[in-house]
């Protein structure tokens, strides 16, 4: 550092005018995020207190909402269901979409950027209309499935309890298969050109270079892509509230955790056990976005 | 290496022009491009049917007769003219949501990276940490006090939790931190400029990519914005697009049970939907990869 940036530095000193720029962000999201966490876990102290079928305000129970939570099996059986969605759904999307953006970097493609423009289309769709339009795909009598099975002979109903799950899970990859593509690609275009010549001068194929340098490139992004991936699964919500009435009964009102936290608040009048299984499953988010930051830290030292 | 050299190593693996592009990879990658524009096809197709075309023929097929501005107009019919009411809540919710959002996340994002302030750490650890915490786990709590306040149902309701975009706050704090030189600033400190008017006269144009990004981001989300509205909003009047198509489509359901004899305002609704958010897409596409690589690559 040169003695006049030193000075530079030093002149920058600590004083409160970074709160005229970081204070009117910082005052909406104490409101928006701060506030209502904290409503959340007081909320999630207490029952309302019905005396006769008649509300009589609210009681305290410390934690039995909690412990209520953990016993409850509508409750295990949403977390069950996007807990196999995470492990079914996630892994294909992301997969799809390196590969998408591995061959719209490799340059072996006609028209690349119209792949990548029409793969990322999807990511502007609001999921309402997404999943409007493949619902109206899947439907057995006028949709395009109808169609599909009047050609095969076949009986394939989407909305049927067996395949409802598979159904979401090609709505959401729809929508996110490009969104991830651009991240994965947005990483391979940082690669600094002088580490392909090395790779050619030292013989590289195509893919020695994809393993020794493009994958290892895309490692960050790629933790980056999971993390927002089980932050979405976690909050499915959209998808099946959309497909609900659509496909009969098989969308239970506790499909997913956020599902059951809706009806409970909105439908059973019982906020506070809805504040609770918010604050469980917002910490049971960050848990395993936690721990997939750290095995993501761990494999690139093993690097 | 000389330039040649270079350029040829360059051909090899990378050039475009490089004549060993394959048909048969593009083809089969092609697949994906296929799987992503076929529903839209699929919609844009189906917007142009009648109630009768769209039961009785092929989902792929044009049916007999072109409907599709007499679909328009039956959907800016509807009800009254709800549909044009939707997309105008829609545009106030963007314009002031989105357009909030903006402007507070390039300032905070700008004030952190070029200031060093008392509880600047401690902002940065909560918000990051925001990021993880999932929105929607917020919205109950957030809705139970704004109807403590007498906001639920009123447009404020979904505005205000539209403000706030922890990742774009981020890619704010990335970008300013390389586009806006520190030199730059201090030099306009010594010709005795104040930190808003040097804010607004030398470090607004340099972030105006940056802007765009974050602006995009938060336009697309506030435009498709589900849940929030469907929370915080009981009054036909003042939902947006996404809430009301769904409203339409419960009606029919409930009514039809299953068979949708709204079929084509659900469709020609969705259709004008995303036509805007096509466009825009289409022509600021530069600045999604510009925004994704920022955001993923500086952890």
């Amino acid at each position: 550092m040169t003695a006049a940036a030193k000075i530079r530095t030093g002149q920058r000193r600590r004083n409160w005018s970074g709160w005229v720029f970081a204070g009117p962000f910082s005052f909406f999201f104490i409101i928006v995020f701060i506030a209502p966490l904290a409503y959340a876990i007081w909320l999630s102290f207490f029952q309302p207190k019905m005396v006769w079928g008649v509300s009589q305000g609210e009681e305290f129970v410390g934690l039995a909402n909690y412990v209520r939570l953990f016993g409850d099996p509508n409750f295990w059986s949403g977390v069950a269901g996007v807990a196999l969605f995470l492990a079914v759904q996630v892994p294909i999307m992301l997969a799809i979409s390196m590969f998408l953006a591995l061959a719209i970097d490799s340059g072996r493609l006609w028209g690349a950027s119209f792949f990548r423009v029409s793969v990322f289309l999807p990511y502007a769709i609001p999921a309402v209309v997404a999943t409007l339009m493949w619902g109206f795909l899947y439907g057995a009598r006028y949709g395009v499935m109808a169609s599909v099975n009047n050609a095969l002979g076949s009986s394939i109903d989407v909305f049927s309890a067996d395949l409802i799950w598979v159904g979401i899970g090609n709505i959401v990859t729809w929508e996110y298969i490009g969104y991830n593509m651009l991240i994965f690609y947005s990483a391979l275009k940082t690669i600094p050109e002088s580490l392909y010549e090395a790779a050619v001068i030292d013989g590289a194929g195509e893919w020695g270079v994809i393993k020794a340098i493009k994958l290892p490139a895309i490692r960050g992004s790629m933790m980056i892509a999971v993390i927002f991936s089980v932050i979405g699964t976690f909050q499915l919500f959209n998808e099946p509230n959309v497909l609900q009435q659509m496909s009969g009964n098989v969308i239970t009102t506790y499909f997913t955790p956020n599902f059951y936290a809706f009806q409970l608040a909105f439908n059973a009048h019982n906020p506070n056990y809805s504040a609770a299984l918010a604050i469980v499953m917002g910490l049971i988010t960050m848990i395993v976005a936690y721990v997939v930051q750290l095995w993501g830290g761990k494999g690139a030292e093993q690097k | 290496m000389t330039k040649a050299a270079h350029l040829r190593s360059r051909a090899r693996l990378h050039n475009p022009k490089n004549p060993r592009r394959s048909v048969l990879f593009t083809v089969l990658t092609g697949v994906f491009v296929l799987y992503s524009l076929m529903p839209l096809v699929w919609l844009a197709i189906n917007a142009t049917k009648t109630q009768h075309d769209y039961v009785s023929t092929f989902g792929f097929a044009f049916g007999g007769s072109f409907a599709l501005f007499d679909n328009i107009a039956q959907t800016f019919a509807y009800r009254d003219g709800i549909f044009g009411r939707w997309l105008l809540n829609t545009l106030l919710y963007v314009v002031v949501g989105a357009g909030g959002a903006t402007l507070l996340a390039v300032l905070g994002g700008y004030g952190l990276s070029k200031y060093r302030f008392p509880g600047r750490r401690g902002l940065i650890a909560v918000v990051m940490g925001a990021i993880a915490v999932p929105s929607t786990a917020l919205t109950v709590p957030l809705f139970l006090l704004f109807s403590r306040v007498g906001v639920v149902d009123t447009p404020w309701a979904v505005i205000i939790p539209s403000l706030i975009t922890p990742f774009g706050f981020y890619l704010m704090q990335v970008f300013s931190a390389e586009a806006v030189p520190d030199e730059m600033l201090e030099a306009a400190r010594l010709d005795g400029s104040g930190e808003l008017g040097t804010f607004f006269r030398i470090s607004l144009p340099l972030l105006a990519p940056g802007i765009v990004t974050v602006a995009l981001f938060a336009i697309v989300a506030t435009w498709n914005n589900y849940f929030l509205p469907l929370i915080m909003l009981t009054s036909e009047e003042w939902k947006p697009l996404t809430t009301g198509l769904n409203d339409i489509k419960l009606q029919t359901y409930s009514a039809a049970g299953g068979q949708s004899p709204l079929q084509n305002i659900i469709l020609t609704g969705s259709l004008l939907t995303i036509i805007p958010l096509i466009i825009a897409f289409l022509f600021l596409q530069r600045f999604w990869q510009a925004g994704l690589a920022a955001g993923s690559v500086k952890e």
